[in-house]
């Protein structure tokens, strides 16, 4: 068996974007030992991409905010599929964490008086999301990492983890792989958390990095816990189309947040005629009702004016540009029009300078002359693994999941600005849950030798395959499968043809082969990560075909209407054996005192 | 179809490495990272390259490019002259791992050495825009170490034993004009970190992909501050009878 070395910790976080480097400081200042794990250098994880803010009710901007306007945004964006108690925790908490980040060092931009300034965002209510121009998440991860370096957390940078080692039913460690020289390493931890983010790169055309393999998900579903709410894919509606090699980046909410308008290739400002009924009271019924509004935005004043009509959910704006585009009045690459050039080019410069200097660089264009072409890209993953609320743990023992990971806090559709608010609030609470179960839980973690050697077996297996299959071929295939037939529109026939391509797909990954060392070989380092995505593009794809419905960003075009019935379960999957099994689980049932926060309102289901 | 000749680095060693040659088809508004992407998935798959965000907010795909240090994702093809052969080699500064990848780990190891933010404990939390917008420009640093890379201090004269380098001038310069904190860095900018042995050439501020003026606001400043508090004996008089800065 080769060689790998062994280290121990008490708690052992994997992922170190905003949520692991958070759970990492939490559990460290509790007094247990950690060690954080991540993929790519510290600093480089997919929060450092985080544009818009960070969704929090501190009402510095409009007064009216309070938790429970945040509480009821996170649910009527959810559709109701979300877990009440975290959507509840996350509108109380968050406040105070970014409160944490700012005597932490974060420097937020601000007010005329001094404060933490806030700013627009779909389907916030009121001006909510604190934020540094378009790079709050660059913010962020500097912040936490500053803290946690001086915090005594071991890191082990371009680590890779494949497998949770368990003593029983519980976990008892984690193994895995340096990308830098391909030596082994064995984890012994009381507890684990898992940060790993998402699965983006199940799509070709996503604002997702090479990173997001769905690892965490896949680790959880192997280790037997289980992963609800898959069906639900996030789709935000502005990525860039052009140049085709920039395809699918961000282009931040915060451009619509500042006053960003959406036209089609008519001059159209479409979204006007998609505002859903039961909200459509939230938003200017003109253009010229918009305008004050922005102005008004601009100016730091107030205004009985409505928010733009940009400003609607997610899931909404992103099938409106898909339809537009669909019946023939997109813009020249397949995209429509967003358009900040009416504003003061100094000013938009200052609130969105990455954003400038992204057209700029990268499509010739200067989005103070001109209008961007945006639209649809794969973006977040609602669904993850099922914790409870209040500890994040998962239903194995010792097993914790927080952020993107985690499954229960979005339900059907995640607002903008909620995830970097969910980083930190439930990293904590993994934290400090992995902290209390390792206390509780003295005894040395035991490793069973069989688990290893499968584990490492199955790391070499590519290098002696010869003549098997190329990686990023395989890569290439599940790209299509998932955006011709698990896309942003689904439909039955097309999910069980989608299925039963990833079901031979499956078999064609057990065929993949690399050549060359195990010195920072991409090749090897995809070979193993093809196993997370297809664990989690069939997760998505059976999902989605069990909800016979339409709802949040789950948009079927055969049962085109959202069914009241099917709010009351979440979709579960779970392996059984060597397959996957799905099962419908009740929807956690809200509590009379926060039902009657949505009743003096609009009604459910915005 | 157009092609691009792309002569990128290859191997484990500097000494013994080679550049190997590829043929890679340009697609409009392509940039560097996009044909090496190309070579990985249809070419050679074993071929090393760190990057994450592929938008120049990551600061991952540091390479030199025709000799000149810039983040791949950034490079676009069409500015290069057609025809021209583009080499891709690792940045210089610090040690090869493989191909493109170096190894930046001292970097993490001197970011822990810098005194971390410590803020006044009567602060009410409240400072204006026009207060923190020089803290802002340095906390725009994306960490792709392009600055250490050209500083001659590290690259020609390797001295990383008594330098901190660009980057983390950048760092406590942001620390250290944050208006509520209340640690004094200047000793250490003075003895540890080296600061005494930049000659403001600004080739870091040139490189910069996100337009810090490291030089001009950060590294000056800093050097300012320790001529104050070092040499200067009306101010070390000031400071002994009215107390620290700040």
């Amino acid at each position: 068996m080769a060689n790998y070395e062994v280290h121990e910790y008490d708690v052992l976080v994997v992922g170190a974007g905003g949520a692991g480097l958070r759970a990492a400081i939490e559990a460290s200042s509790m007094g247990v030992t950690v060690g954080l794990v991540c993929k790519s250098l510290l600093g480089k994880a997919h929060t450092v991409m985080a544009e818009g803010g960070v969704a929090a009710a501190l009402a510095n901007v409009d007064e009216q905010d309070g938790w429970e306007t945040h509480f009821c945004d996170t649910m009527n964006g959810g559709k109701m599929m979300n877990n009440w108690r975290m959507a509840q925790l996350h509108a109380q908490e968050a406040p105070d964490r970014v409160r944490e980040l700012e005597r932490w060092g974060a420097v937020f931009d601000r007010t005329k008086d001094g404060k933490i300034l806030q700013r627009a965002f779909g389907g916030h209510k009121w001006k909510r999301l604190c934020h540094v121009g378009d790079r709050t998440g660059l913010e962020m991860i500097r912040t936490l990492q500053d803290r946690g370096v001086h915090q005594g957390i071991t890191v082990y940078m371009e680590c890779a983890i494949t497998r949770l080692l368990k003593d029983g039913n519980k976990v008892s460690g984690a193994f895995g792989y340096f990308r830098e020289d391909g030596r082994y390493v064995l984890f012994k931890a009381k507890a684990i958390v898992l940060a790993t983010g998402g699965v983006g790169k199940s799509f070709p055309v996503t604002s997702n990095s090479w990173e997001y393999t769905g690892d965490g998900h896949a680790l959880a579903y192997d280790a037997g816990a289980q992963l609800i709410d898959m069906e639900f894919v996030q789709f935000h509606p502005t990525g860039m189309v052009w140049p085709p090699g920039v395809r699918g980046i961000l282009v931040t909410e915060g451009v619509r947040g500042e006053g960003g308008i959406l036209r089609n290739s008519k001059g159209e400002r479409f979204m006007f005629k998609y505002l859903p009924e039961a909200t459509r009271n939230d938003y200017a019924e003109t253009e010229e009702e918009a305008k004050i509004w922005v102005d008004a935005a601009i100016r730091g004043e107030k205004t009985q004016a409505r928010r733009p009509p940009e400003l609607s959910t997610r899931d909404n704006v992103a099938r409106s540009i898909y339809l537009e585009v669909k019946a023939g009045r997109g813009s020249p690459h397949g995209g429509v029009f967003l358009d900040i050039s009416y504003q003061d080019p100094d000013r938009v410069k200052k609130k969105l300078p990455s954003m400038y200097h992204q057209f700029k660089e990268l499509a010739d264009v200067d989005i103070t002359q001109q209008p961007m072409e945006v639209g649809p890209t794969m973006h977040y993953i609602m669904g993850g693994v099922r914790v409870d609320a209040d500890t994040a743990e998962s239903q194995v023992p010792g097993l914790f999941a927080a952020g993107e990971v985690s499954g229960g806090m979005h339900g059907g559709n995640r607002l903008g600005g909620n995830s970097l608010s969910d980083l930190i609030v439930f990293g904590r609470r993994a934290g400090a849950g992995a902290a209390e179960y390792a206390k509780k839980h003295t005894a040395a973690p035991s490793i069973v030798d069989d688990q290893i050697k499968a584990a490492i077996d199955e790391m070499e297996a590519p290098f002696n395959r010869k003549d098997g299959k190329n990686p990023y071929e395989l890569q290439r295939k599940m790209h299509e499968i998932m955006s011709t037939y698990v896309g942003i529109f689904r439909e039955e026939n097309d999910l069980k043809k989608g299925i039963s391509l990833l079901e031979a797909l499956k078999e064609e990954i057990k065929q993949v082969s690399i050549s060359g060392t195990k010195t920072y070989n991409p090749g090897w380092h995809m070979c193993r990560d093809l196993r997370n995505m297809i664990i989690c593009s069939e997760a998505i794809a059976r999902s989605a075909l069990s909800r016979t419905e339409s709802r949040g960003a789950h948009s079927r075009l055969d049962y085109t209407e959202t069914d009241p019935e099917q709010q009351k379960s979440n979709t579960a999957i779970f392996q059984d054996g060597d397959s996957m099994k799905l099962e419908k689980t009740p929807t956690p049932v809200m509590p009379e005192e926060l039902k009657k926060l949505f009743v003096k309102k609009e009604p459910a289901n915005a | 179809m157009r092609e691009a000749v792309m002569k990128v680095f290859r191997g484990t060693d500097s000494g013994s490495g080679e550049f190997k040659t590829y043929k890679v088809p340009i697609e409009e508004g392509m940039v560097v990272l996009d044909a090496i992407h190309y070579i990985q998935g249809y070419l050679d798959p074993e071929l090393a390259v760190r990057w994450n965000c592929k938008a120049a907010k990551c600061g991952s795909c540091s390479a030199e490019v025709n000799g000149h240090p810039a983040l791949m994702c950034k490079s676009r093809m069409d500015h290069f002259p057609e025809g021209q052969e583009i080499t891709v080699e690792p940045i210089k500064t610090f040690p090869l791992v493989k191909d493109l990848v170096t190894d930046v780990s001292w970097n993490y190891e001197v970011n822990k050495k810098i005194p971390a933010f410590k803020p006044s404990e009567n602060a009410d939390w409240t400072f204006m825009q026009e207060d923190i917008e020089r803290v802002q420009e340095f906390r725009k640093c994306i960490e792709c170490f392009l600055c250490q890379n050209v500083c001659h201090v590290l690259r020609d004269h390797d001295r990383k034993d008594v330098f901190y380098g660009p980057r983390f001038f950048v760092r406590m310069a942001g620390l250290e004009m944050h208006p509520l904190d209340t640690e004094n860095r200047a000793g250490i900018l003075k003895d540890q970190a080296g600061l005494g042995y930049c000659n403001i050439t600004k080739c870091c501020t040139e490189v910069c992909p996100e337009e810090i003026h490291i030089t001009d606001n950060a590294i000056i400043p800093l050097k300012e501050r320790v001529v104050d508090e070092f040499y200067d004996p009306v101010a070390k008089l000031f400071k002994t009878i009215f107390g620290k800065k700040k």
